[in-house]
């Protein structure tokens, strides 16, 4: 859905991620780039050259936070600092919306700087919903989770991914960050159909949408955001979107990152998807229409 | 004659220890998963393993802590597929784990992987990982209890350890002049208002204090202009390369130093102070009022001396009022 409650009815189109090696390049030029993705840790710190850049950033760009340690799949409670940090980050972006994964990472306060699968049961999925209230009611801002790729299954899952996914944003009220190559890589490590997974989800939650690249091995797939994004994966996506309406999307590269000019063409290739599925939606309301029925 | 080879001291391999601040693990996973405790016993039997440090060939440990296989114990919770077994799935996140906080750890700390060597400084992040994993949110934190960790067990950095912690303080305290906060600096106008006997300074938090037994800051600048010069060789001819990779930075001999780490214009700097001068900043930092911390630098140092001292401070903005 291009502007919905999960995105703060925002209508965002390509975004990239801000990295490092791409600072000079975007404030000395000043690309023209619809939005910027930060990872919201990287920002979280009291001052220095972060939050100058972020504050150069901000003056010629619309930026939305992502976060990588909310781990509203972990058991432990949210900690207070941690939110606190958070919620001063969002006052200062002004961000539409925030997301985060639904994934674990820590416990007893100890933290693995992972995304660790969920075991799918209805008693994680409450309790991963009742924090993403608590955490949406204390940041007072939209969230949008987002599915991890994943390498192991437990045998405690008492349903899939996308039915798990389903429960938590239902009960949480929330978006989903769909990201599609996330389901492509847990798909092939899971065997099941990522069609499947696309068709199963609420489209009307979807707030945004991640692509990027992954790395193919012998027994399994890794997500390593180090590549051009695969054509199953710009496919999943087209289905995505035909499915979703056209959404905000965002090209994850966080390893190898190439210049900024082929980070952004390779984001854009997202736009040959979106004309397509607004394309076909046009042919079906046609279709659809009493004209079309007549003739 | 061939000269006899010396003995190379063996790099210890890491102990098994139990992690600071994490909760032992159950015996067993639940076996469903109805309520929080449930889902907290599943995720502290996972964690507990993820942490643990690889094997010498960068597997899962073969052994759990009750003695029981650990392919036994994966299988317990976690379900095989037909290309990788509930182990091998375990050992993909084991990896990882490891992998990415020892490549965080390595661009970090350029100064001390120079002072211990490559290999020896892995086992070095290992077993101070393996005894303290992350408790913070953020990477940025990872290596706060580094310095601790070297003076807890100075084996793994032998027979350096007092160079190589040293070396770690300083490196964190980079961390911190990076990105601490900036409060608002001490005008003219604070000192006129306030007598010295009751005006009470404090520090920028971005500024660290320290001493060493060592010239930490040139050696440290040494490295790390012997690793640019290493990057922008990289496109040069293969033996170009390796004539640059064997330049050595020369461990330094042992000198007393006051170093200042600090931040300008959000660019990253060391200062080298007085002695008096120091122990006038950090009577500051103690919160001693201004005339009494004056009266730390010692009785030699002159009244215009000081007052250039402070004059520089004030410029580069260290300087605050306490309230």
């Amino acid at each position: 859905m291009p502007a919905n409650s999960f995105n703060g009815q925002t209508d965002y189109g390509i975004g990239i991620g801000l990295r490092v090696p791409h600072y000079a390049h975007i404030l000395e030029k000043k690309p023209v780039v619809d939005w910027f993705e930060i990872i919201s840790e990287n920002f979280m710190v009291d001052g220095g050259r972060p939050l100058e850049v972020l504050d150069e950033i901000m003056e010629q760009y619309r930026v939305v936070q992502h976060g990588v340690s909310m781990y509203f799949g972990s058991a432990d409670k949210p900690d207070r600092a941690h939110l606190k940090k958070l919620k001063a980050l969002v006052k200062r972006t002004k961000t539409p919306w925030l997301s985060d994964h639904l994934c674990w990472g820590s416990v007893d306060g100890t933290y693995t700087h992972d995304l660790l699968p969920m075991p799918y049961t209805f008693a994680s999925a409450k309790r991963t919903a009742e924090k993403i209230r608590q955490i949406r009611d204390f940041l007072e801002i939209p969230i949008c989770v987002e599915n991890v790729s994943s390498y192991a299954e437990f045998h405690v899952s008492e349903m899939t991914e996308w039915e798990f996914l389903t429960e938590v944003v239902e009960r949480a009220d929330c978006g989903i960050l769909l990201d599609v190559n996330n389901i492509y890589v847990s798909a092939k490590n899971h065997d099941f159909n990522p069609y499947d997974y696309i068709n199963g989800v609420p489209h009307h939650r979807v707030g945004q949408m991640h692509v990027a690249g992954h790395t193919k091995f012998e027994k399994y797939i890794l997500d390593t955001h180090d590549h051009p994004v695969l054509d199953p994966v710009w496919k999943l996506y087209a289905h995505a979107t035909k499915l979703c309406g056209v959404t905000a999307t965002l090209l994850e590269w966080d390893d190898k990152i190439p210049s900024f000019d082929e980070v952004h063409n390779e984001a854009l290739k997202a736009n040959e998807f979106i004309d397509g599925a607004k394309a076909a939606k046009t042919v079906k309301a046609k279709a659809k229409s009493p004209e079309a029925t007549r003739a | 004659m061939k000269k006899p080879a010396k003995p190379r001291r063996a790099i210890p391999q890491p102990k098994i220890v139990a992690p600071v601040g994490l909760k032992p693990p159950p015996a067993h996973p639940p076996r469903r998963l109805a309520t929080t405790d449930d889902l907290v016993k599943l995720q502290r039997l996972m964690t507990n393993i993820l942490v643990r440090p690889l094997t010498k060939t960068d597997g899962l440990q073969p052994t759990w802590i009750d003695g029981r296989p650990m392919t036994e114990v994966a299988e317990e919770f976690i379900k095989p597929n037909d290309r990788l077994s509930a182990f091998e799935r375990l050992q993909l996140y084991n990896r990882m784990y490891w992998f990415r906080l020892i490549d965080i750890m390595h661009d970090d700390n350029p100064g001390l992987r120079a002072v211990v060597g490559d290999k020896k400084f892995t086992r070095l992040i290992e077993a101070y990982l393996a005894k303290y994993p992350s408790r913070s949110f953020t990477l940025r934190n990872l290596c706060s209890r580094l310095a601790q960790f070297i003076r807890e067990e100075p084996r793994w950095t032998a027979p350096h350890t007092s160079l190589a912690q040293a070396v770690a303080r300083f490196e964190w305290a980079q961390t911190l002049a990076f990105d601490e906060a900036k409060l608002p600096v001490l005008t003219a106008d604070d000192i006129g208002k306030t007598s010295p006997e009751r005006l009470r300074l404090r520090l920028q938090p971005y500024l660290s204090l320290l001493t060493f037994d060592y010239p930490v800051d040139t050696y440290v600048v040494a490295v790390k202009q012997r690793n640019a010069l290493r990057t922008e060789a990289s496109n040069a001819v293969d033996s170009a390369r390796d004539a640059v990779r064997q330049k050595h930075v020369t461990r330094p001999r042992r000198e007393r130093v006051y170093v200042g780490v600090h931040r300008l214009d959000n660019r990253l700097y060391y200062k080298r102070l007085e002695r008096p001068a120091f122990l006038i900043l950090q009577a500051l930092a103690e919160g001693q009022p201004l005339a009494e911390a004056i009266t730390a630098g010692g009785r030699r140092v002159k009244a215009a001396q000081v007052g250039s001292w402070f004059s520089i401070w004030m410029e580069l903005g260290w300087l605050c009022l306490k309230k």
